[in-house]
């Protein structure tokens, strides 16, 4: 046995350890327990163990080889987005008494980690127009899946409804996990950029379980989120329920919570249950995870919730104090009758979330809000004026728009990078939808000013332009 | 040698001035004689960020307005548009600050003591992960970057991915999966759509007595039926229960090994063949990997599925209930049905996403999450497995069990044993569990109060009540980076609790007495739940 930096075991004290436990050899521990068929008889192959500089150096190597928004102009969002993170969080998740401790089984001595649970779902529910929010789920489109299977368990219907406006990763989700628990999944398509209403209506009835759209869209357009819980509301009253009279489907909407300063709350739209990808709230890119995923509802679905809640209670002597709550449903309790596998979380992620909302505060998230959707507006018709550029709907946005350029994406972007700018996601890589193709979506956030604006419209004309050259060159 | 007991002094109320712990030179945690008083932080009121603050106050400086105004009903029509702002806190900067470090003060936390929670794995988390992870590189890396232009990302991915697989014994890993549980439907889901692939309508799922209640619900999830397995009289599958129960209805075996008891199943290879026998996979739930690294692999052992707990065995920081990452690998039979996307290598050397190849996923149950997965745990993880080396990683588990097994000894050696008996066997893997059944008869005391009392003596109390099978069960995991001096300090409190209990039992009843609340009531919570702030 050697002596790594991050064990202390001697010689000396393994000699006394071995006679405290009364074998001859720490082999003898193992050949006692492990039976000898599946004893691994050779070292692990992998790489010796190396000196801390030396894997920092390497770590360092590897981050080097990426272009990270730290080197480019970046567009890039569709889910994730380069808001600025203040320092404050940084200390804060960096903190021993945040960073280290396991979920919070003894509260007694963890009353710091379940108020800040307490403090963020209150954050949530207020975000969401919402009254139950739990402590965060793993990030955005798996809390989609999760949403499909609180319907699942609270009306037992079959069948999922999805815009086709939600993030292509939040369908390819729900379809993995709705294999799983039994049901189907039917989406809607698009009119104009956002849900068709009149083929979201028709399509609801009696088997209707969930009614899922996302706020704003993938495309950047903001929705009719009230039309939307209308019609699903009311077309299931229409149809009659058979397996449950008089209940209508569970409408779920997906939102960007920094959108909500200015957005009206899906609580405030007929909506039953938003979920969401929680990054934009604080949290780094780091190159997709981890995050935060939230997860609010009417109080109906309390008892339905999947992941942890912190509760308020007193103790012995009266003192203000926080527990988990509603254990009841979970799976360390209820087992195979659980509201949700989930265990662990993403709480220390969840606290950026709160501390960000906190350092936002009540004005800073209208004011934040405002300029993402004028520099959005600026964004949008600056490059939609470029020759051989388009608009791919007419929609409203405020955060994120979707164009169509009259060449091809992939080439036009490589240009772009040539000079150091990304000027968005290529939609029909990510969708694979064949009315997709052309299609460009732009994300702005207050890292982005009028200046990055205007190179990005300048390096994208030149880009166009150059890739337009270069066909009729090629065809020519 | 001086016990090394870390955390804040206890002091006891009223009543409970003359209990002395006896811990030779614990000074911090000795109860002092003078007159009672009530500690710091419970004097402190409890005040949510919600209820600071004032009208008007901010930390954020929003940047000035550079292009033209919009006029709001042109481009967001009122009916989309909120009415009143949400109630967010009106704070400045310094109060965030004073506010959120308060918290944090009312945490225990790994860094600051012994954290013996048993199937959770509480190592050390060394710091250069955190600053690693950090360097924009990794953090401010957009998950939809060029795959040329995140060469470095993909090949950390890669790498650990190869590491994993070698660590598992199964030749291919999908890191996708957000945390055990995660990794636990995306491999039931795998297994299922193996069976159905077949055409098998394979429904039950077994699992034993002692699993992990992640299993049986995530059984559920995956739309399967679980079928209880009994333990036998040394802890391990009651193998004529599982010979009755091994039928060509059964998708899959879930199992931890070593077991939730910290027992290694001594009959593994004829579970693996009884289960293949009926065209079943096998499938391993990684809580427990800390103990056998590089000492025997799932792969080895028969099985066809594996998740790890990257926060767990691979150190990743648990923040307080998260974030985590459950990456999985499984073998040749099953690997069509790995979850997308993985990363490749290609013949040029260099990598990329793949989603779904003629071996890899190409049968793929799909998605399980947005993205490539917690990539931040990914470059933490991977840092761990540099540091450590194949033979570093084997040094862990073998010193973990050592620990366990050495924290066993002591424990009897402190006149333990008689009112805490180890539930299981003679030896242990990486924990063990004891039952405090004894303990609650001729003392009094029931497991629940021994762990409240530990709370005054500075450590965070072993994992409680589970496994269910075991009578007041008190589950012991020390990890491989404790000192020797650290489990004799533990050894030593837990034997100064009983010793006090055979005094006066009530004192534990009555525990904590020092942290900043005491006592909660759970069930007045849950009653009538009280889950945000009043406004």
């Amino acid at each position: 046995m050697g002596l790594s930096r991050y064990t202390a075991i001697t010689p000396d004290d393994l000699d006394a350890m071995l006679g405290a436990i009364g074998v001859g050899s720490l082999q003898e521990i193992f050949d006692r327990q492990i039976p000898a068929g599946v004893r691994l008889r050779r070292p692990l192959e992998l790489p010796d163990g190396r000196p801390e500089q030396d894997v920092y150096e390497h770590l360092r190597e590897l981050a080097a080889r990426n272009t990270s928004d730290e080197e480019e102009l970046s567009f890039l969002g569709a889910g994730m987005y380069d808001h600025y993170v203040p320092a404050l969080i940084d200390m804060l998740m960096e903190r021993s008494e945040f960073l280290t401790p396991y979920t919070p089984y003894q509260p007694e001595i963890s009353q710091g980690g379940l108020q800040v649970m307490f403090e963020y779902q209150t954050a949530i529910s207020e975000l969401t127009g919402l009254p139950v929010s739990n402590a965060s789920i793993y990030e955005g489109p798996s809390a989609v899946a999760a949403a499909g299977y609180l319907a699942k368990l609270h009306n037992g219907r079959r069948r999922l409804l999805v815009s086709a406006g939600l993030h292509p990763h939040s369908i390819q989700t729900l379809r993995t996990y709705s294999r799983g628990y039994g049901m189907e999944v039917v989406e809607v398509p698009l009119r104009d950029g956002r849900t068709d209403l009149e083929e979201w209506a028709a399509a609801i009835d009696a088997d209707t379980s969930a009614a899922i759209f996302a706020q704003p869209n993938f495309y950047g357009a903001v929705e009719d989120a009230q039309s939307l819980s209308d019609a699903a509301h009311a077309g299931a009253r229409g149809s009659g329920s058979a397996t449950d009279a008089g209940s209508a489907p569970v409408v779920v909407c997906q939102v960007d919570p920094i959108t909500l300063g200015i957005l009206r709350a899906p609580g405030a739209c007929g909506v039953d249950v938003a979920v969401g990808e929680g990054q934009a709230l604080g949290n780094r890119l780091d190159f997709g995870g981890p995050s935060f995923g939230l997860f609010a509802a009417r109080e109906e679905y309390l008892r339905r919730m999947p992941g942890r809640i912190a509760g308020e209670t007193r103790d012995v002597v009266g003192r203000r104090g926080f527990v988990l709550t509603l254990q009841t449903r979970e799976q360390h309790i209820r087992r195979e009758k659980a509201t949700s596998n989930i265990c662990t979380s993403q709480a220390l992620n969840a606290l950026a979330g709160v501390v960000y909302l906190s350092w936002l505060g009540r004005r800073g998230i209208v004011e934040l809000s405002e300029l993402l959707l004028a520099r959005t507006h600026y964004a949008r018709e600056t490059l939609a004026a470029i020759d051989g550029v388009g608009k791919l709907h007419e929609q409203p946005v405020v955060r994120e728009f979707a164009l169509r350029l009259d060449a091809d994406v992939d080439a036009v972007r490589r240009r772009c990078a040539r000079d150091g700018v990304n000027p968005g996601v290529d939609l029909h890589a990510l969708t694979g939808r064949d009315e997709d193709r052309g299609g460009l979506l732009v994300a702005i956030t207050e890292r982005r000013s009028r200046a990055d604006i205007d190179r990005l419209a300048d390096v994208l004309g030149a880009a166009l332009a150059a890739e337009r050259e270069a066909t009729v060159t090629a065809a020519a | 040698m001086s016990a090394d007991v870390s955390g804040d002094a206890a002091v006891i109320d009223e009543g409970h001035l003359h209990a002395d712990p006896g811990i030779a030179g614990s000074a911090p945690v000795r109860v002092h004689g003078g007159p009672a008083a009530t500690p710091p932080l419970q004097a402190q009121p409890v005040v949510t960020i919600f209820q600071r603050g004032a009208p008007g106050r901010r930390a954020f400086s929003c940047p000035p307005l550079d292009v033209p105004p919009v006029e709001l009903e042109s481009v967001l029509p009122a009916h989309l548009r909120r009415e009143q702002p949400p109630r967010l806190p009106e704070v400045s900067e310094p109060e965030i600050v004073r506010h959120y470090v308060g918290l944090s003060k009312r945490n225990f936390d790994l860094d600051s003591g012994f954290y013996p929670l048993g199937s959770c794995t509480m190592k050390h988390n060394p710091r250069l992960h955190e600053r690693a992870a950090a360097l924009p590189g990794h953090a401010r890396l957009h998950p939809l970057q060029d795959p040329e232009r995140s060469q470095g990302a993909l090949e950390l991915m890669w790498n650990l991915q190869s590491a994993l697989a070698e660590i598992a014994g199964l030749a291919h890993v999908s890191l996708q999966p957000s945390a055990g549980s995660h990794g636990e439907l995306a491999g039931v889901l795998v297994s299922r759509a193996y069976h159905e692939d077949r055409g098998e309508s394979r429904h039950k799922v077994l699992t034993p007595d002692t699993a992990h209640g992640t299993n049986p619900a995530t059984v559920t999830m995956a739309g399967l039926e679980v079928v209880k397995l009994e333990t036998d009289a040394n802890g391990g599958i009651d193998m004529d229960d599982l010979r009755a129960k091994a039928d060509e209805d059964v998708a899959c075996l879930m199992l931890t090994n070593p077991n939730t008891l910290g027992v290694f199943d001594p009959n593994i290879e004829e579970i693996a063949a009884i289960v293949h026998g009926v065209g079943a996979t096998l499938y391993y739930d990684g809580a427990n990997l800390n103990a056998v690294m590089g000492l025997s692999r799932p792969g080895d052992m028969g099985f066809d599925i594996v998740h790890f707990n990257l926060h767990k065995s691979f150190t990743q920081p648990h923040g307080g209930g998260g974030p985590g990452s459950g990456p999985i690998a499984v073998s040749d039979r099953v690997a069509p049905f790995l979850p997308v996307p993985t990363v490749a290598r290609g013949a040029d050397g260099s990598f990329a996403l793949d989603y779904g190849s003629d071996v890899v996923g190409s049968k793929s149950i799909g998605r399980m999450r947005g993205f490539h997965g917690n990539y931040g745990c990914f470059v933490r993880a991977y840092a761990y497995i540099c540091s450590l080396g194949g033979d570093g990683l084997r040094d862990a588990s073998e010193t973990a069990v050592l620990n366990a097994n050495y924290l066993l000894a002591k424990m009897r050696e402190q006149d333990v044993s008689g009112y805490l008996p180890l539930a299981y066997g003679e030896l242990c893997m990486h924990e063990f569990v004891l039952s405090g059944g004894p303990m609650k008869r001729e003392l009094g005391v029931k497991t629940l109060d021994l762990a409240k009392r530990l709370l005054d003596f500075g450590f965070h109390p072993p994992t409680v009540y589970f496994p269910l099978l075991v009578d007041e069960a008190l589950m012991v995991e020390p990890t491989e980076t404790e000192t020797r001096e650290t489990l004799d300090a533990f050894a030593a409190a837990v034997g100064a609790i009983l010793a006090e209990a055979k005094d006066d039992p009530t004192i534990a009843a009555g525990a904590p007495y020092s942290t900043p609340v005491r006592r909660l009531d759970e069930v007045a919570a849950a009653k009538q739940p009280v889950i945000r702030e009043t406004m």
